[in-house]
């Protein structure tokens, strides 16, 4: 009994600290949240009312917000969403066949100057996006592909290059996790380095190649940058620079309708996020990345 | 590999000469997989070339030139140093866009490492729904860096947005925020530090490699709470801690979708969110100066790498490695 007592009181102040940690938790959650409760409540409120309601809730709820933001200017918001995902998926497809052809040759391929060339390409992870944006602006221009016949050449051409070395290192990482025996034995098989590459690594792959996929749609999804430089007519935006129209045009007039549009297109990486949560996290986590 | 070597005939000759027994003749197989290892690697070479390297050079040659990028190349017209020079002494809105960027790395980085740690030390002991927890506050590093959030969150500080409605709680009259030059960038600040969550899953993978037998050592040696994370947490989390200032210190230098949002593409209020990139998109799209701006480009370049060389020299001081760990 005497014994047992600062066991139970030891338990109790652990409950306690636990109903604490829970509660701070839970309160820093609400702040973190409250911003995009706030996004979606504004955007169903009335033009009136968004002056004067700070709240969440819409005392006067206007659906028409969504219809009217989405036909807001003289190309509807059909086309800037169609522009968006193609951009989005050929991004998509580009790194995914790039980059793990890449991560092939330096996980597994032993060829003169292997070393240099990964650290080159460890090297070009730190390289700033404008910065280079700049010299390959200036490039793309001379070619005549910025503002040319399909603007978004300067946009798709360096994704199909493996240029996004993080997600090489990625899949390098991801490979090297894979057991050498299986292409020993593929090699013993008379399988050449092409062999090896279809059949074995490319099946096993798959678990890389679709956190590549993931995190390539919604970084080019929400990419805004080079979009802004390289669109120039409006029936070619994208998304997030259609978006900067709202802040142009409209001052405080179209509130509601912006705020619509927001929710819209950030809703594609929502659904992302609930459909494959576990594995972004961890996709940051084995090569602990940007967000 | 070795079982290969001592096949080969020539085994007795090269021993002879010690050093070059190990540079066998490549033997067909190896030519081979190294054609193959180079036909792998030529998009990423095409890349790295075309994309990064030529371009990079090019805008080194630039930056020594007067271009406005919509005459053709041979039209530059080479000044020297001037472009660097105009940006070192005659450019108030080049150290105004350096003040800005420093100044918000300065302070957002740090407490958005304090909150991301502070949060994964709350989760890691947590019991129930920290999968949860852990997703619901990376969310906000996923959509962050976007024009639709950045829009909502200008509202946000704005006279009617919803941090105005919660200082009226507690009677307290707010304003513009967004428009006062002297809280703008306040704003853009706190909304990186609400994208807390990306460095926060990588503490908490970081926290979980700590052997619990370090704190029942310490625990045993009589440390309390405090103690333990000084004297255990601290020290095995710093590579985790190192890894994620380098990383937010590089990507705190790069705003520029919130700070355009904000200013409408402009800077203000008064340049006060000026961001450098902002501040080169200005010159290079809107004024189409883009010698200088290839300029500020490279001088950005260098900077980075000065200051990510200056955290490694550094490091070695702090960063605690402990032997035998995996990493």
């Amino acid at each position: 009994m005497v014994a047992s007592t600062p066991a139970v009181s030891r338990r109790r102040s652990g409950l306690g600290r636990g109903v604490v940690r829970t509660a701070i938790l839970l309160l820093i959650l609400a702040v973190v949240l409250y911003p995009l409760i706030w996004m979606v409540g504004t955007s169903f409120k009335g033009q009136t009312e968004i002056v004067s309601n700070t709240g969440v809730l819409p005392g006067d709820f206007t659906p028409g917000n969504y219809t009217d933001g989405w036909n807001h200017f003289d190309v509807s918001f059909s086309r800037f969403f169609l522009n968006s995902a193609m951009v989005a998926l050929l991004t998509v497809i580009g790194n995914a066949i790039s980059c793990l052809v890449a991560a092939y040759a330096f996980a597994r391929l032993r060829f003169p100057l292997r070393g240099f060339w990964f650290a080159v390409m460890i090297g070009t992870l730190l390289l700033p996006q404008h910065v280079l944006t700049i010299p390959q602006y200036i490039l793309f221009k001379q070619f005549g592909w910025v503002g040319g016949e399909w603007p978004y050449l300067p946009l798709l051409v360096p994704q199909f290059l493996a240029t996004e070395a993080f997600f090489v290192f990625l899949m390098v990482q991801f490979m090297r996790g894979i057991p050498r025996e299986l292409d020993e034995a593929a090699k013993i098989d008379g399988a050449s380095p092409f062999g090896i590459f279809r059949y074995v690594m490319l099946p096993l792959s798959r678990p890389a190649l679709v956190t590549t996929a993931i995190f390539s749609f919604i970084w080019t999804w929400n990419e805004f940058f080079r979009q802004l430089v390289y669109l120039s007519d409006l029936s070619d935006y994208t998304i997030p620079v259609a978006m900067t129209l709202f802040i142009d045009s409209t001052g405080q007039s179209a509130i509601g309708p912006m705020f619509a549009m927001s929710v819209l297109s950030l809703l594609p990486v929502f659904l992302f996020f609930v459909a494959f949560q576990r594995l972004l996290v961890e996709g940051i986590n084995t090569s602990g990345l940007k967000g | 590999m070795a079982l290969t070597t001592a096949n080969t005939p020539s085994v007795h000759a090269s021993q002879a000469t010690g050093a070059s027994a190990k540079r066998r003749r490549p033997r067909r197989g190896q030519q081979r997989e190294g054609l193959a290892g180079y036909i792998f690697l030529s998009p990423w070479l095409i890349g790295l070339m075309g994309i990064t390297a030529i371009p990079m050079l090019l805008s080194l040659y630039l930056s020594f030139t007067n271009y406005d990028v919509l005459s053709p190349l041979g039209e530059a017209e080479w000044v020297g140093l001037a472009n660097y020079k105009r940006m070192f002494t005659s450019d108030p809105s080049y150290w105004r866009s350096v003040t800005v960027t420093v100044s918000f790395a300065l302070i957002a980085v740090p407490l958005k490492l304090a909150a991301a740690l502070g949060v994964a030390l709350l989760l890691n002991k947590a019991w129930r729904g920290v999968g949860l927890f852990r997703g619901l506050f990376y969310l906000p590093s996923l959509i962050g860096g976007s024009v639709a959030l950045a829009i909502v969150w200008v509202n946000m500080f704005n006279r009617e947005g919803a941090f105005n409605g919660f200082l009226a709680i507690f009677g307290i009259e707010g304003k513009p925020w967004v428009n006062d030059p002297s809280w703008a960038l306040e704003t853009l600040m706190v909304l990186a530090i609400w994208q807390f969550g990306a460095p926060m899953v990588i503490f908490l993978a970081g926290l979980k490699q700590v052997p619990t037998e370090l704190y029942e050592a310490a625990s045993v040696d009589g440390a309390g709470r405090f103690r333990q994370f000084l004297s255990v947490t601290l020290p095995m989390l710093s590579p985790v801690i190192f890894f994620n200032l380098v990383l937010e210190t590089i990507n705190g230098f790069q705003g520029f979708t919130a700070a355009f949002v904000l200013s409408d593409g402009t800077g203000g209020p008064v340049d006060s969110t000026l961001m450098y990139t902002l501040n080169l998109y200005l010159k290079g799209w809107r004024e189409y100066e883009m010698g200088y701006a290839s300029a500020m480009a490279w001088v950005f370049l260098l900077a980075i790498g000065i200051i990510t060389a200056v955290f490694f020299s550094t490091g070695r001081f702090w960063v605690h490695y402990s032997d035998g760990d995996d990493r």
